[in-house]
Parts: C-alpha cells; sequence; structure tokens
C-alpha cells in the first residue's frame, strides 16, 4: 500500500469510527484521562487539551448510521445533524466522553445541550456563548471570562493541577497543527491535483479526535506521500465551496464535485480547525492570548455576527480572488439557518462581482449524487466555455 | 357578524386605538424627526429607547400583523424572488418582502426607515442574520447588544455585567447620538416604573386563568394581552393604564363565572384546560383558535406569552437599578431559557393551572422554539404523567398551515382527553 493510502485509510477509519474506539482506546492507555467532546462549528479545543483531556469533535454519523431515535426527538423541518448526534447519545456511543462544550452556532446547537443535560445529566456540559462583538474593549474581556470560567471547571473535573501551564502548552501545539493546516490549504490551492479534497477532508477529520501531536505525524506523512505521489493536472475549473460549516457534507458529494470539473480550492469544512487565522501568542496569560486571537484573527463566518455593513457583500468577492477561483458552489445543509440565511447576501455580494456561481442544498447522508454531478459539470463546462465574469 | 368574527371587549377596542396612533405617529416620524429603532420582542429595550424619545418598530408584529391580514404569502413569495430560502424563519422573509414591496406596515400606513437597529440578541439566532439582512437596505448604524443564553438556567453574574457594560459604552452612546438627547436615568425610572405596573397587572390577568371557569384564553387571547407590553408600550402612561383596564374586565369576569370571548362566543363551558407551547399560526388564527374553542377548550397557560418576559416568574423591572433591570430582563426572556427550564416551566403550568393536557403547536421556521420540542414533549409527559399533544403549522407561510389536518390531529387529541377524563 502507497503512503498515501495508508495515511487516507487511517483517516478514513477514524472518521467511520462513530463507536469512538479509538478515543477509548486513548483513554485505557493511562488510567484516569479523561475526553471532551465539543459540537461545530469553533470550540477552543486547547482548554480540553490543557487539562490533559481528548478534544473529540462531535459530528453526528454522517452517511454511516440509520437514524431511528433521532428522528423522535427532532421534526423533518430540523437540519440532519442533531438528530444522528442524538442517535448516538442515546445508543451511549458518546459515552466516553466526560464533558461536551456546545458553541453559539445556532439555535439547534444549543437547543441540543438541554437535550444533552436531560439525557446524561452526569456529564459536564457547557454552553459556550462565542463573543459576537468582536469591538476588542467588549469581546476581549468577555471570551477571557468566558474561557476562564470552562477552563477552571474542566481543570476540577480532570484533576488538573496548573491548567494554565498545560494551556501554553496546548497552544503551542495547536498553533503547529494551525500552520500545518495552512501548507496543506496553501498546497491544495495551488496545485489541486496533488490534494483532492476528499483527501484533505479525512485529514482534517482525524484532528478532530487525534492529539495534536498524532496528527502532526500523520499529516507529515501526508505531506510526505505528495511528494512522493504527486497528481496530474486536469483541465477543471476551480472553485470556493462554502456553506458546509457545520453539518458535513458526505465524502462522496466532494468527490462527485471534483470529479465533475470543479477543483475545490477554498472551503469552509470543518471550519473549526482553521477558525484562527494566525498564530495564538504564547506570551503572558493564555486565556487572554487565546481570547484576542479570536477578536483580532477569526475567519469570517455565518454563525459570528458582521459588523461590518460592506462585509457580506465583499467576503466571497476577496475569498475568490485569494483562491484564485472561477466560481462558487454554495452548498448547504437543508434547514441550516446561518449558511441559508446568509446566502442572499452571500450571492448577491458575488454576483455584483461577476462570479458565477451554483447552490444546493445536501444533508450528510445524501445518497444519490447524480444531480450534484449534472449541476458541477455543468457549471465547469460553463466557466470552461465563457470563462469567469 | 362573520361567523369569525367576536365581540370585543373595551381593551380591545383600546389596543386597537393604540396600535394605529402609534403607527401613524410612525408614518410622521421623518417629518416630526423622532428617531426610530428597529429592535425585537424579546429583550426589547422599550423604556430606554422611548427615554430618548425614539421611537419602537418591532419587525416580528410587523410579521404577525402581516401574517394576520393575508399579506404574508406575497411578501414570502417576493422574499424568495430574491433568492430567500424556503427553509428559513418565514418572519424575516415576511419582512423582507415587506421592506421590498415599499414598507408599508400592516395598518397601511408607510414605515420610516430606521435610525438605528438595535440587535438586541436575546435567545434566537435569527435575529442576528436579520439584522444584517435589513442593514443591506438601509444607510443606519447598528448596535448588536450581546446577551449570553441561560445555559445553564440562570443569567450568571458576570453575564448580567458584561450586558450592563454593553448599555453603558455601547447602546446609550448611540442612542445619545441618534436622538441628540442626554442619558436621562430618572426619565428612565420613570418609564421602569410604568412598566412594573403593568407587569403587575398583567400577571394578574394570566394567573387569573386558575380558575375555574378561565376568564381567559392564554394563548388565543393571551397574544392580545401581551401586544402592549410587548411592543411599543411597556414603560408608557397609557400602557400602565391599558393594563389596569383589562384587568378591570378579567376580574368583572372571574366574579360573574364567565370565561373569554372566543370565535365560537363565550366559552363558559370549558370541556379541556390546555397548555401551549410554541408560537401560534397568524395566516388561520381565528380558524385556528375555532377548532378548540368548537371543542370547549380552553388554553389556561402558554410559553409563547413569556417570550417578551417571564413575568409570572416574579421579575418586575425595577426602577431603583435601571440598567441592571434591563440586563435582568433581557437575559430572562422565554426564548433565552434553557431547553430543561423550558421543560420546567411547562410541568409547573400543567400543575399550578390544573392543566387536563399540553400541547405542542411546532412551527416550520423556528428552530429557536422548535428544534427540541419533541424533547420536551417526551420530558413533560413523563414528568406530568399527561399525554401531550403534537401539532405543526406555520408562523406566517399560509403554504403550511393544513386545516383539514390539523383539525383531525385536534380532534383525535380532544377525545383522547376526553376518554382519560371519563375514567378519572
Ligand atoms: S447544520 Fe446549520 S442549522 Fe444544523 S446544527 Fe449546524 S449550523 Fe445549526
Ligand atoms: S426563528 Fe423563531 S424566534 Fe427567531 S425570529 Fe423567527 S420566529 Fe422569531
Amino acid at each position: 500500500m502507497s503512503l498515501r493510502a495508508a495515511v487516507v485509510d487511517r483517516a478514513d477509519a477514524l472518521a467511520c469510527d462513530l463507536d469512538l474506539n479509538h478515543v477509548k482506546e486513548w483513554l485505557a492507555e493511562v488510567p484516569g484521562r479523561k475526553a471532551a467532546g465539543y459540537l461545530p462549528v469553533y470550540a477552543p479545543r486547547e482548554l480540553i487539551a490543557a487539562v490533559g483531556m481528548l478534544p473529540v469533535g462531535v459530528h453526528g454519523g454522517g452517511d454511516r448510521l440509520e437514524i431511528i431515535k433521532g428522528d423522535a426527538c427532532y421534526q423533518s423541518y430540523i437540519c440532519h445533524l442533531p438528530r444522528s448526534v442524538v442517535e448516538l447519545l442515546l445508543a451511549g456511543r458518546l459515552d466516553c466522553l466526560s464533558a461536551v462544550l456546545f458553541p453559539s452556532t445556532c439555535d439547534v446547537i444549543r437547543n441540543l445541550s438541554g437535550i444533552w443535560k436531560l439525557q446524561k445529566p452526569g456529564t459536564y456540559v457547557r454552553y459556550l456563548d462565542l463573543p459576537q462583538v468582536l469591538d476588542p474593549s467588549i469581546g476581549v474581556p468577555f471570551w477571557t471570562m468566558e474561557m476562564e470560567h470552562v477552563l477552571g471547571e474542566l481543570a476540577e473535573l480532570a484533576g488538573c493541577e496548573d491548567p494554565k501551564g498545560g494551556l501554553r502548552q496546548a497552544i503551542a501545539d495547536y498553533n503547529a497543527v494551525r500552520e500545518r493546516l495552512q501548507v496543506l490549504y496553501a498546497h491544495r490551492r495551488d496545485r489541486p491535483w496533488d490534494i483532492p479534497t476528499a483527501e484533505l477532508y479525512l485529514l482534517m477529520r482525524a484532528l478532530e479526535s487525534l492529539p495534536a501531536q498524532t496528527w502532526m505525524d500523520l499529516s507529515a506523512d501526508y505531506l510526505s506521500a505528495i511528494e512522493q505521489e504527486p497528481g496530474r493536472p486536469r483541465d477543471n475549473c476551480r472553485v470556493v465551496l462554502t456553506g458546509a460549516f457545520c453539518e458535513q457534507p458526505p465524502l462522496g458529494l466532494l468527490k462527485t464535485i471534483e470529479r465533475a470539473g470543479c477543483y475545490i480550492v477554498d472551503d469552509d469544512l470543518l471550519q473549526g480547525n482553521r477558525m484562527l487565522q494566525g498564530p495564538v501568542s504564547t506570551d503572558g496569560d493564555p486565556v487572554q492570548a487565546l481570547a484576542e486571537a479570536f477578536i483580532y484573527t477569526s475567519v469570517k463566518n455565518s454563525v459570528i455576527y458582521e459588523d461590518d455593513p460592506d462585509g457580506k457583500r465583499n467576503l466571497m468577492k476577496t475569498r475568490v480572488e485569494a483562491a484564485r477561483a472561477d466560481g462558487i458552489v454554495f452548498a448547504a445543509p437543508s434547514f441550516c439557518d446561518p449558511a441559508l440565511l446568509d446566502r442572499p447576501m452571500l450571492r448577491a455580494g458575488a454576483e455584483a462581482a461577476g462570479i458565477p456561481c451554483i447552490a444546493f442544498k445536501y444533508a450528510e447522508n445524501t445518497g444519490q449524487f447524480q444531480p450534484f454531478r449534472e449541476q458541477a459539470g455543468t457549471f465547469s463546462d460553463s466557466i470552461k466555455l465563457w470563462g469567469a465574469g | 357578524m362573520s361567523q369569525l368574527e367576536m365581540k370585543k371587549d373595551q381593551s380591545m377596542v383600546l389596543q386597537k386605538q393604540m396600535i394605529a396612533s402609534h403607527f401613524e405617529r410612525l408614518e410622521q416620524a421623518p417629518e416630526t424627526k423622532e428617531p426610530v429603532v428597529y429592535t425585537f420582542v424579546p429583550g426589547n429595550l422599550t423604556e430606554l429607547i422611548r427615554s430618548f424619545g425614539c421611537l419602537p418598530v418591532l419587525p416580528e408584529i410587523n410579521a404577525l400583523q402581516s401574517g394576520m391580514r393575508g399579506k404574508s404569502r406575497a411578501y414570502i413569495r417576493e422574499a424568495e424572488r430574491h433568492g430567500h430560502s424556503e427553509d428559513v424563519c418565514t418572519y424575516v422573509k415576511c419582512d423582507v418582502g415587506m421592506m421590498k414591496s415599499g414598507n408599508i406596515g400592516p395598518t397601511g400606513t408607510r414605515l420610516p426607515k430606521p435610525d438605528l437597529l438595535l440587535l438586541s440578541y436575546t435567545g434566537c439566532y435569527t435575529f442576528m442574520k436579520w439584522f444584517e439582512l435589513l442593514r443591506e437596505e438601509y444607510d443606519c448604524p447598528t448596535v448588536f447588544l450581546h446577551v449570553p443564553y441561560q445555559g445553564d438556567g440562570v443569567l450568571e453574574p458576570q453575564h448580567r455585567a458584561y450586558v450592563i457594560k454593553q448599555l453603558k459604552e455601547k447602546l446609550i452612546p448611540m442612542l445619545e447620538q441618534i436622538s441628540g438627547k442626554e442619558f436621562d436615568e430618572e426619565a428612565l425610572a420613570q418609564r421602569l416604573a410604568w412598566s412594573s405596573q403593568a407587569e403587575d397587572d398583567l400577571v394578574a390577568v394570566l394567573e387569573a386563568a386558575k380558575n375555574s371557569p378561565s376568564p381567559i384564553d392564554s394563548y388565543f387571547g393571551g397574544v392580545y394581552y401581551v401586544g402592549p407590553i410587548f411592543s411599543a408600550f411597556r414603560g408608557t402612561a397609557e400602557g400602565a393604564e391599558y393594563y389596569k383596564l383589562l384587568r378591570a374586565e378579567v376580574e368583572a369576569r372571574v366574579a360573574a363565572g364567565q370565561g373569554p370571548e372566543t370565535p365560537s362566543g363565550r366559552l363558559d363551558e370549558q370541556r379541556f384546560r390546555l397548555v401551549v407551547e410554541g408560537p401560534p399560526n397568524w395566516t388561520h388564527f381565528r380558524e385556528f383558535w375555532k377548532m378548540f374553542s368548537d371543542e370547549g377548550a380552553c388554553v389556561v397557560a402558554s410559553t409563547y406569552t413569556k417570550v417578551g418576559g417571564t413575568y409570572e416568574r416574579g421579575f418586575r423591572h425595577d426602577p431603583k437599578d435601571p440598567l441592571g433591570t434591563l440586563a435582568d430582563y433581557c437575559g430572562g426572556c422565554y426564548t433565552n431559557l434553557n431547553l430543561p427550564d423550558r421543560v420546567q416551566m411547562l410541568c409547573d403550568y400543567v400543575t399550578e393551572y390544573a392543566a387536563d393536557g399540553f400541547l405542542i403547536n411546532s412551527v416550520k421556521s423556528c428552530n429557536s422554539f422548535s428544534a427540541g420540542q419533541l424533547v420536551i414533549l417526551q420530558e413533560v409527559e413523563k414528568r406530568t404523567g399527561i399525554p401531550g399533544g403534537f401539532i405543526e403549522t406555520d408562523l406566517v407561510d399560509p403554504r403550511y398551515f393544513s386545516p383539514a389536518n390539523i383539525k383531525n390531529r385536534l380532534e383525535s387529541y380532544f377525545q383522547m382527553l376526553a376518554a382519560r377524563k371519563a375514567v378519572a
């Protein structure tokens, strides 16, 4: 087996491990270890790692889970993610998580925090109100205070005596991760034929439940593999994929878009991994440093209030230019408020800038890709024929 | 009188006049130069806004009125033509459609442009997007007032301080700027005193439903009762007067052993006492109500009437702590309560109001209310031993109101309740 295939297989196995067996193995290695989950989109996982717990992204069951109990908890007009999370929860498949953080992504995630409290009263559940006011004089003290609170409670749960020291280390570890992600994303932007998005996605997904250092090794192997086995360029157009920051599309959908002739050169898949765009300062108080990093460097996202009146209008143009893309694929989960309420603003700005766009909706368990193939194929052909703008 | 029209109480007539004159004042605002602040019902800071001589506009109230007046279908279609998804909150689409159709408000008068968008972020994610969308159309400042969610069931002290800080450092300076007036804490305190008076009377009205027969319907009638306090009239002398009058009417009904007026006539014979969770449907409001009143079902408590404040839990605006009380108010609106607290509130209502059943009206487009309602249903059933009913409608999109289907479900539910009562 090639190195690339070995890395991708390992990442795929982690993504498919709905019983979190790999987490349980990690827990069993050292008695007393604990793991803490977090829901999409962004939770400061450094806080979890700081107290010696393993941060584990909770992303539902994708297209590999039959939903029975989850459907009894959610009406048909709610997105798919919470029903598959509840399915896993009620089946006891997430019982190895001693704590779960629910960031203020949307009202569905918010209400899910209450369901978790009701269903698993023994678990530490914390709703995390991300700072929506990015004015530093308001946002930094607020976010510092919130994270101090959570760090203190997690430290107590984990029996950690020096959470701030742990946080300094965790920040350094995740700074390295952020840098590596930038390398991977820049490589895919420049040579998308080397890094198919489905592979990059799996690698990112592995980051959602591996310790930072283990992931660094895995991603280093992947980088070596693409050096050894570069891909061959194809006559594809280049697109930005946006709207898929929370409920994740099935892998088949990502492959379909690329096979239909659209290289994905920028995306917001698993965006929490790349929420902070620069390194977090390792000087001074680490909680404040993490708070400042959020206020000053967080990526523009549908779940955070946009303060700049022109922000929504300009965002897609900026992203398209940075990725040297030809067009945009708006791909949002059905019934996803943040993505779908943002879409008219983002699309109007993109179209005003002459950027070709297509839009569709999916669910994490979508199984039929033919309509997407046709739509993406036609889009790619039209861009190649008429050019972007 | 058509079948669905009802006899009107004096308070209803008064409310209609108050609303009409408010909209007239709004229409004249560009000439009178009264600054206009758009804001939301949960977490509305009417006393503060009015203490600067500004006029509030509540987009949700406009949307629901448009729904009641048969205008929402066209507005929603207009918004969808502009790329808005069929999956999202129909209040937003109704409002956007209204704006794109000339911004003629529900009473037929033109709504002025806002001088300020006050994004009071109190328990609904959609609020954020709603005002981002409106801001695309209006060249005016926006203030984001971030009210932390009560994830652990309380407004934590540090969160309260955070809200006060934003009021002081962001909102008040902005109101000073758009109004040209200085912050006057005494004027605010006077308004808070009017609020507190009105809140006392409102609580007396809502709690009158503990009587049998209940003198009010706390859902369909309740939405009228909370109208003034949820919209422009909290913290005004006329608002306080309205609630005094309403309370007197309700107390007179209690004394006479009378039920409320409903589309089926006065409901003295009440076969079922219900607790209801979720917003009502506005496009078929009377028809919907009649499905209950025809069966002799009276709603004795509802959560929707608490989205603009949970006064029956003891909260009153406190003139002695003007900014602190506004923070407490914002934190405690029903939309800002966590799911276990919502469950507990429903269970308390079932017990305190001696309900025979509880019903959830799940609206398709509102994740804030709807996501988790099936779990609420299961949990309340488990704790109270009372069977819950579940129906699905929408707020203002008439396409999602299926009368035959809803009637069927309600009839089966009432039959089940009747059978239980017969056995008991
Ligand atoms: S997919 Fe969208 S609506 Fe669903 S939980 Fe995620 S952000 Fe919320
Ligand atoms: S989502 Fe629900 S609470 Fe939010 S604005 Fe719409 S109807 Fe109101």
